[in-house]
């Protein structure tokens, strides 16, 4: 081998080596991802005429538009999302602030380890727990029986508050992961600084620390929104026949109508709408979506 | 702006902008600052100089209203500060990394304060045009914090302190992180902007020179107290405690016993035999172990101990045993002949010892006026050269 060989050859085995690192992702991609969204759209895009004969048409698209019991559950669900993940930036902010900047050593990592366990459980057993503690024959309703303040046990499941329990406790630890993050990287002499300055906890909390961690927060909100619109398994148990949430709408389309062409554009529906809010949500705040990304 | 500025610093004290009454902060059973007081007069800079965990963050932050004392007063522009958190103190600090809100523009960093305080916008606008003005950055507003030199940063920080008038600015070692070039650049212009706005400056910093070049006074603090106040020329001339004089300067430090005490002079024998005349500081007795001090710059080498003779001063025969050649501040480490003492000793900037080799035969000798001795043990320091 001669010298003028080497950064050849070894440029080349760099190449390969990183072709092969990428290789399962890639793979992954393509396989679950892109060829089974292919296959939907083509899907979503065909009307049958006859048995097994099909012919290109926009027909499931318009039975969205036409038939008010979907496109409502799409709103609503939407909408759902939305305030769940409203609730669940809420509630994570003071605990993410409270181990990012507050506790120190064991207290730290005791409290985070806190926000992991209820993950060490399946997300099913998670959701037979919330039934168990709401269902009318349940701990919490007959607490209230006991405690006096309700004369019966009254029925806590299948409401929408319901609902966004379930969906706040499930999405809680995908918050307060990335708003620690954040949270951990501002200098804690800029709040002194502030303080000092002339700055109350409310102006500093708006002009110097959500600032900062915005980015954070935009991450954590885009995974708790995605993670909410596309959840079945909460909203369908806590919620019952009332959940009225779209994935139900796709499943049913699938499996029990055997609807294939109408699950599909339904499918696709959903991705366009998370895409949109997602974008929304992007230009609202302000921030990028590569830099908010590199956060969570 | 100019209606609140003092006229003439330092020398009308009506009244100190700064009184600390018997402070105290313990942390467990470790003081951190032990029964403290001090007195800063209007217009003045003052330096808190001590070596890293003596307190003077501690004092510092208390004096911000970051901590609360656990005893004592504390009384800026007269007003006592007890429960008065720091966002209603008439005290802003520059903090040791500047702490300049990077999600701002310089402008907005500037007017923080005052928008803070609910100042109009317009009038907002107009004060920070005329400090920006006044620390040579017209027309930074609209910069990034992190477009700015380290320089700039700096003064942005003071700035954004400045412009809200306080009674007092506190400093916490706000040159520390910059590289030295800037940092003798920095000192210059800090004590330039003091001496401008007139404005009391509170300083806490590791470093002796910050302290002695930038202030008008300077506290010398160990363990939580106090050893020394005064004009950096008494901490350097008149040092009063064994560890101002160790921390405070350059110095050769002996130990020994007190072989004879006639008045204030004292003839300091070290353990290896070596007579050293020194001038005492407080009442020392014979017999007593005492430590001796002698600035580099104190001793004097010549190539013939006549001359030192005929001065009447004490001469010793030496060894040269390195040359520290640092421009203006070089020095030479010497061995003296008999005891194997080492001494370090300024090299004069004439010339007359530009050719001296490592081995050489040198004779050197002081003035005993200007060594001091301090009964040993007062304070325990390993700064034999700060």
């Amino acid at each position: 081998m001669s010298l003028a060989e080497t950064p050849d050859v070894s440029r080349n085995s760099a190449r390969l080596m990183l072709m092969l690192l990428l290789a399962p992702a890639l793979l992954w991609l393509l396989g679950l991802i892109v060829l089974p969204h292919l296959e939907l759209g083509i899907l979503s895009l065909r009307h049958r005429v006859a048995p097994r004969v099909y012919e290109p048409s926009l027909a499931q698209f318009a039975t969205f538009i036409d038939e008010p019991l979907y496109w409502h559950t799409f709103v609503r669900t939407a909408l759902m999302s939305i305030v769940a993940t409203a609730i669940t930036l809420l509630m994570a902010f003071p605990i993410a602030w409270t181990i990012a900047k507050i506790a120190r050593g064991r207290v730290k990592s005791m409290m985070f380890v806190m926000c992991l366990i209820p993950f060490w459980v399946s997300e099913t057993v998670r959701t037979l727990g919330w039934m168990i503690l709401l269902r009318e024959s349940g701990v919490l309703p007959a607490l209230l029986v006991g405690l006096g303040v309700t004369p019966a046990p009254i029925e806590m499941l299948y409401h929408d508050a319901t609902i966004l329990v379930g969906l706040v406790y499930t999405s809680m630890l995908f918050m307060v992961i990335p708003l620690i993050s954040a949270l951990e990287s501002l200098d804690d002499s800029l709040i002194e600084a502030a303080y000092d300055l002339g700055g109350n906890g409310w102006s500093i909390l708006r002009q110097i620390v959500i600032p900062h961690a915005a980015p954070g927060i935009v991450a954590g909100c885009i995974v708790v929104f995605m993670l909410t619109l596309g959840n079945y398994l909460t909203p369908t148990l806590l919620g019952g026949k009332n959940s009225q949430w779209f994935t139900e709408q796709i499943y049913t389309q699938f499996i029990t109508r055997f609807n294939w062409e109408q699950g599909a554009a339904f499918g696709f529906l959903l991705l366009g709408l998370s895409t949109a809010i997602v974008w929304a949500g992007l230009k609202l705040s302000g921030q990028k979506f590569g830099e908010v990304m590199q956060r969570s | 702006m100019v209606s609140t500025l003092p006229a003439a610093p330092a020398k009308l004290v009506a009244q100190p902008d700064l009184r600390a009454t018997r402070v105290a902060k313990h942390y467990g059973a470790f003081r951190a600052v032990d029964d403290l007081s001090l007195e800063v007069a209007r217009g003045s800079f003052f330096s808190i100089l001590g070596p890293s965990g003596c307190g003077k963050t501690t004092l510092l932050r208390m004096i911000a209203g970051f901590l609360e004392a656990d005893s004592g007063d504390i009384l800026i522009g007269g007003k006592p500060m007890n429960g008065v958190p720091p966002n209603k103190r008439p005290v802003n600090m520059v903090f040791q990394h500047l702490a300049l809100f990077p999600m701002m523009n310089v402008g907005d960093n500037v007017g923080y304060g005052l928008a803070r305080r609910g100042v109009a916008k317009d009038e907002i606008k107009r004060r920070v045009g005329n400090m920006l003005e006044r620390v040579s950055l017209s027309g930074a507003q609209n910069k990034r914090v992190d477009q700015l030199s380290g320089g700039q940063k700096q003064r942005v920080a003071i700035a954004r302190s400045l412009v809200l008038e306080p009674t007092l600015l506190l400093l916490d070692e706000p040159l520390g992180a910059l590289d030295l070039k800037l940092r003798e650049h920095m000192k210059i212009e800090l004590k330039q902007l003091q001496a401008a706005f007139g404005t009391t400056f509170v300083y806490i910093t590791h470093d002796q020179s910050e302290a002695l070049v930038l202030s008008d006074h300077v506290a010398v603090m160990n363990q939580g107290k106090f050893e020394q106040v005064g004009t950096p020329q008494q901490l350097y001339y008149e040092p009063q405690t064994p560890f101002v004089a160790g921390f405070v300067g350059a110095n050769n430090r002996m130990a020994g016993r007190a072989t004879s005490v006639l008045g204030e002079q004292v003839s300091v024998t070290t353990a290896k035999g070596l007579v050293i005349p020194a001038r005492a500081i407080g009442k020392l007795a014979q017999g007593d172990a005492v430590e001796a001090f002698v600035r580099p710059e104190v001793a004097r080498l010549v190539q013939d101990a006549a001359v030192l003779a005929d001065a009447g001063l004490p001469s010793y025969s030496a060894r040269v045993e390195s040359l520290l050649f640092d421009g203006a501040n070089s020095a030479v480490l010497l061995q003296e002949a008999v005891t194997q003492t080492e001494f370090r000793i300024a090299l004069p900037q004439t010339g007359e010892f530009a050719h001296l080799s490592v081995g050489q035969a040198v004779t050197f000798g002081f003035d005993p006026q200007r060594v001091v001795c301090f009964a040993a043990g007062t304070s325990s320091n390993a700064h034999v050269f700060s």
